[in-house]
């Protein structure tokens, strides 16, 4: 095949296949175990789960709510009832501890068909393509709310891919297809990660969010890194790695802060030499051996 | 620039130089970046203006509110379809007309079956639809409206009856006015009269009127029933408010003119 080499090659050596894919697979779970708990309803008849992404009913009594889309509906002047108010504010704690955008890599379902162009952008060895800043998304958000706001209404909403296509596969999909293929031709010929990594605003939402979460992927063995720079090459967000990998000289600490990190701890997977792993966000608290200068 | 760079002392001439590059590059970008967006956020905006004209027969569920307030309450999470019981309501897809994602029904294909716990609107997580609605004959989804006068067999002098016999509020929200069938000079015209102060635009005469195209459409209640000047009276009513007319006879005295001349 391909004459480079193959990102996380020496990991599946060192570690083997399953511990070199372990967040991978536990990712793929979590995003099938969760789409399955919002079909089992309709396809099955066993109502697990009710209503979608945005808003749902876990076993009649759980309410959870999207707080983007909330918020939206707020911009536009409309104060939501306690149910909703309760469910987001969940949703929010929930984030809050495994990191904002574990919302982007364990559960959105957009992020099967990045994934999916990332790894056929790799294969095709095609160039970056279109590469805005990566604060775009930011941008974005702030003209969501503001078209909520002037338009009184959840604008956004009408193109929103995420919550077009989840409500598509628990409703029926329609011509909701065509905002997968959109985003597929998106990632893979016009903007390499373009989608999650710089324009959604659903991200950049559940971004600031992890800004201040509790689990964070730490660098803590970063003494060991070889630099193959394999983790690089694998991360959807790879300028969130160099601070806390190549850090030790600049006295930043191991701990990947940037809430543009989605925990999908794929660093962790590739990484040959074990150098990362998922802690919490405090220096050292979750981690027994400090190694000299990691804690600056 | 260079040349006056090299006249100052070096690093503070750079610095700010360099300070004030990064802010116009800065601001730069901050112009950019709003340009774009608002080139996207316009059109959105429009689509979102346009998404608020709703087609008449796409029927809201009960306690929905004004278009403008739902538009703004809705999550689109689909909790009311899975709790209304009769598979009336449905989310609208990206290619239909009617705001993406939100409830919606067609009164000719499913019509609200009107339930006395109202599924929907307890199911609603937002207040999209309304919870102060507790009695669903207080629900105003639209209004219906013979639309077909020469199309329904009642006005034919049929008696069909269909749409006042289906009717959840029979003899209230459509009662049939017994008229002179002025056809065959001797039989009487059954016309279904709806009455906007109870109906509550469930759709079901809609859905069980006989005809190819229903005659019978529950509509908007503002297409459906009109709506009078607000300076405008009706003069029996002040009348009865007055408890007498309110003519001034005196004043208002217009000459009577009799067939063949004469008069006062």
């Amino acid at each position: 095949m391909s004459v480079r080499k193959v990102i996380g090659g020496d990991a599946i050596k060192r570690k083997g296949w399953l511990k070199a894919n372990k967040w991978l697979i536990l990712r793929r779970i979590s995003q099938f175990a969760i789409l399955g708990l919002f079909l089992a309803g309709p396809l099955l008849g066993v109502w697990i789960v009710k209503g979608n992404l945005t808003s749902s009913l876990t076993l009649d009594v759980l309410p959870l709510s999207d707080p983007f889309v909330l918020l939206q509906g707020m911009f536009a002047r409309h104060w939501p009832e306690t149910t909703a108010l309760v469910g987001a504010a969940i949703v929010l704690a929930g984030y809050l501890v495994v990191g904002g955008r574990a919302y982007c890599a364990f559960v959105c379902p957009i992020n099967l068909v990045t994934d999916a162009a990332a790894l056929v952008h790799r294969r095709l060895n095609l160039k970056k393509g279109w590469q805005p800043k990566r604060a775009t998304r930011f941008y974005v958000l702030a003209m969501v709310m503001a078209t909520a706001l002037i338009s009184g209404t959840l604008a956004y909403e009408l193109l929103n891919p995420v919550t077009i296509v989840h409500r598509g596969l628990v409703f029926g999909m329609g011509w909701a297809w065509g905002a997968v293929v959109a985003i597929f031709l998106f990632d893979v010929f016009v903007a390499m990660h373009g989608w999650c990594g710089h324009l959604c605003p659903m991200g950049a939402f559940y971004g600031l969010v992890g800004e201040v979460s509790l689990v964070r992927a730490r660098a803590d063995d970063r003494a060991n890194c070889n630099d193959c720079l394999d983790c690089f090459a694998i991360c959807p967000e790879p300028q969130v790695i160099a601070p806390a990998l190549r850090g030790e000289k600049t006295g930043h600490g191991p701990v990947i802060t940037s809430g543009a990190c989605t925990n999908c701890g794929r660093c962790i997977d590739v990484c040959s030499e074990n150098v990362f792993r998922f802690g919490l966000r405090f220096d050292g608290t979750a981690e027994p051996v400090i190694k000299e200068g990691a804690t600056s | 620039m260079s040349k006056d760079d090299q006249a100052k002392p070096a690093t503070a001439r750079t610095d700010a130089a360099r300070t004030n590059a990064d802010r116009r590059r800065f601001f730069g970008d901050v112009i950019r970046g709003v340009s774009a967006l608002a080139c996207i956020g316009l059109p959105l905006g429009l689509l979102a203006k346009r998404s608020a004209a709703r087609p008449a027969e796409a029927i809201r569920p009960p306690g929905a509110g004004t278009e403008d307030d739902f538009l703004a309450a809705c999550v689109r999470c689909g909790l009311c379809v899975r709790d209304c019981p009769y598979d009336t309501l449905r989310l609208a897809g990206v290619e239909e007309p009617v705001a993406t994602g939100t409830p919606f029904f067609i009164a000719r294909d499913v019509p609200c079956e009107m339930c006395e716990d109202i599924p929907c609107v307890a199911a609603c997580p937002t207040g999209a639809l309304d919870k102060d609605l507790t009695q669903i004959d207080d629900a105003r989804m639209g209004t219906a409206v013979i639309v077909g006068h020469e199309t329904c067999l009642n006005y034919q002098g049929l008696r069909c009856d269909v749409c006042y016999r289906i009717c959840p509020l029979i003899n209230e929200a459509i009662t049939l006015d017994r008229q002179a069938n002025l056809r065959t000079g001797k039989h009487a015209l059954f016309i279904p009269v709806v009455h906007s102060d109870k109906c509550t635009g469930c759709g079901k005469c809609e859905k069980a009127c006989v005809l190819q195209e229903a005659a019978i459409k529950v509509l908007p209640t503002k297409i459906a029933t009109g709506e009078l000047g607000a300076h405008y009276r009706w003069g029996w009513v002040e009348k009865e408010k007055a408890g007498k007319s309110l003519l001034n006879r005196d004043i208002l005295d217009l000459p009577d003119r009799r067939p063949g001349g004469g008069g006062s």
